[in-house]
């Protein structure tokens, strides 16, 4: 027998021993301490019977987060009786988060874990670390904004790849802390499939966060209008500017180039000309250099409107009066 | 635009020439407006409350109740098709109306159309009755004497023939943009819809109110003026109301001829609850604009 055999048979003795004595003063018996299982699993060989690796580094645990907490308080199944059984429940981050399982339960992604059977689909560990598990402000964190489309990417690995030749990255990577990473636009827990017409009319007020003045010039348009009233089939801002490698208008190889405008358009609007590309699908009429005649028009209505209220209005206010005065007689 | 009238019988000319015609009964009616008239009032009308009821959702898209009103409608494409719809139905009759006029001008060399005391035509007699008008707000002078149209009347017509061409070419750029582009560049996409809304805040705040009151709300004609409906007037009515026309009438003896029967109840009836219906669901999208732009 080796030591650490030995050492092993001593350890579940001794528990056994205090469980029983346990068992015996009282109806719960005391849960295994954080020092119990470091006897096992602080062992850098520890190992189980089929050969996969069981060993805890005890101080990424001390490390992390969840330092206050005992082992037992995630793995709650091996407080219970020692050893513990070989399989254990998976740890249940929703005991503590609930609102944030609530949230991940609804998402695509655990649908696809939970309902298609899509083993490789995330759950809270695969973003966030076991052990290590950091706040997302920690730069060590793999959910720290910086990290963010690099653990998306550990999956989605095209997008990431369209991700990092957009502007969003660029700005993330000129040291933008602001600038849009996979989460701010698709949600960290709330996830949701982004083929459906009810994401796509949200993610357009997601753009709005941070370019309020663009949505808000967008709305004046038919597309705007169209989207408000939730309508899935007019442009939204992707359908343009596209989703993840969205580009200036000033490179060309972006969808909203004026070297792409044609084919951008034309996409919806078959046989859309150069001439037809000068629509302005962002339109300001209190900006003159964005277009004269949109500007000479408001100006126009924002005399004729308001100066054919006031003289009717006035017109009929004035005849009221006179009728009334008068008897009532026209 | 003139109504069509029943043939004066050669003895009521003749007590005319003579002046011994009796006075008319105030109760007896006088033709004012001719069945074409009444049916294009008719459509305007619906068409023109369909196309407000179905492009208020987009002229106001943020308005809490602008998803509702289109909802109404089979949501934004549906609405969309009936605004077409309804906005295809004003074009072509505003297009009848124009051929119309026209063939009883040039064809039928219809007097009176383009000039003259029956015109639409605006004239001098306007301004000054609008002159006239405004003393009597201040009672500064007498009623004024009305012709067949008054002002207010004539600023209607225009406004409405005016806005459905305007409102009409911008529709069609915006239903049909590929093919405007032909003729137009895209820019003026942005210039079409501004302008389409911007004349629609303007007609339907104008039709809403400012006829709606002039024509219908206004004391002496409140709740509603059934002229339209019915297509004729009370001699009493029109002697007070339109003094000059009937003035003329009386003077050339011709007023005899506009003589009509009374309108039944039945059209009575049918006239008060078009009109009803109307002004109802008038002030209603009124209200729902005054709650979107106070809120």
């Amino acid at each position: 027998m080796s030591i650490r055999v030995i050492r092993f048979a001593l350890v579940v003795a001794a528990v056994c021993a205090m469980s029983v004595s346990a068992a015996a003063s009282g109806p719960s018996s005391p849960p295994a301490t954080s020092e119990d299982c470091v006897a096992c699993h602080g062992d850098a060989g520890a190992r189980r019977a089929d050969g996969r690796s069981i060993a805890v580094d005890a101080a990424r645990v001390a490390a992390s987060i969840h330092a206050p907490l005992g082992c037992v308080d995630c793995h709650a199944e091996a407080g219970k009786e020692l050893p513990h059984p070989d399989r254990l429940a998976k740890v249940a981050c929703g005991s503590c988060h609930d609102d944030v399982a609530g949230k991940y339960h609804d998402s695509i992604h655990a649908w696809a874990k939970e309902k298609a059977g899509l083993v490789g689909a995330p759950s809270c560990a695969d973003c966030h670390g076991t052990h290590d598990v950091a706040p997302h402000t920690a730069a060590t964190s793999r959910v720290y904004r910086d990290r963010v489309p690099a653990t998306c990417g550990a999956c989605h690995a095209g997008v990431r790849e369209k991700y990092d030749a957009g502007v969003h990255a660029a700005a993330l990577k000129n040291g933008a802390s602001n600038a849009p990473v996979c989460i701010d636009c698709h949600a960290a827990h709330a996830t949701a499939r982004t083929d459906t017409d009810a994401w796509r009319l949200r993610v357009t007020g997601e753009c709005g966060t941070c370019h309020a003045n663009i949505v808000g010039s967008y709305r004046r348009t038919f597309h705007g209008k169209a989207t408000s009233l939730g309508s899935a089939r007019v442009a939204a801002c992707a359908d343009c500017h596209g989703a993840h490698d969205i580009r200036t208008a000033a490179d060309t190889t972006s969808t909203v180039s004026n070297a792409r405008l044609v084919e951008t358009c034309g996409r919806c609007h078959q046989g859309a000309t150069a001439k037809f590309v000068q629509y302005d699908p962002h339109p300001d009429p209190s900006d003159y250099s964005r277009g004269a005649v949109l500007w000479w028009a408001n100006r126009f209505y924002w005399l004729l409107i308001p100066g054919c209220f006031g003289f009717f209005g006035l017109h009929s206010a004035l005849w009221y009066w006179r009728s009334r005065n008068d008897g009532g007689r026209s | 635009m003139t109504s069509a009238a029943v043939d004066a019988s050669p003895e009521d000319l003749r007590a005319s020439e003579r002046g011994t015609a009796a006075p008319l009964d105030d109760h007896v009616h006088l033709a004012r407006f001719d069945p074409a008239t009444r049916r294009l009032h008719a459509v305007v009308m619906a068409t023109f409350l369909g196309l407000a009821a179905t492009g208020m959702p987009m002229l106001f898209s943020e308005a809490p109740w602008a998803r509702a009103l289109a909802t109404l409608f089979g949501g934004f494409h549906g609405a969309g098709l009936v605004h077409r719809f309804f906005g295809a139905a004003l074009l072509a009759a505003v297009a009848w109306h124009l051929a119309n006029v026209c063939y009883r001008a040039f064809v039928r060399g219809e007097r009176g159309l383009f000039w003259g005391p029956t015109s639409m035509v605006p004239q001098p007699r306007d301004v000054a009755d609008l002159y006239a008008q405004t003393k009597w707000f201040f009672r500064a002078g007498p009623r004024p004497r009305f012709e067949h149209f008054a002002y207010w009347e004539k600023f209607d017509y225009w406004a409405v023939l005016w806005g459905t061409a305007l409102m009409g070419a911008a529709g069609l750029v915006l239903w049909f943009p590929v093919a405007a582009s032909r003729l137009i560049p895209g820019w003026m996409f942005n210039v079409a819809l501004f302008v389409h809304g911007a004349e629609a805040s303007l007609a339907i705040g104008f039709i809403f109110v400012v006829h709606f009151f002039n024509g219908h709300l206004r004391p002496g004609k409140f709740p509603m003026d059934l002229v339209i409906f019915t297509g004729s007037v009370a001699a009493g009515e029109m002697r007070r109301e339109r003094a000059a026309e009937f003035a003329r009438l009386e003077r050339t003896g011709a007023v005899r001829s506009f003589v009509v029967p009374d309108p039944t109840p039945a059209i009575v009836r049918r006239g008060r609850l078009i009109g009803t219906a109307g002004l109802v669901l008038g002030l209603a999208l009124v209200s729902l604009i005054v709650y979107a732009v106070a809120r």
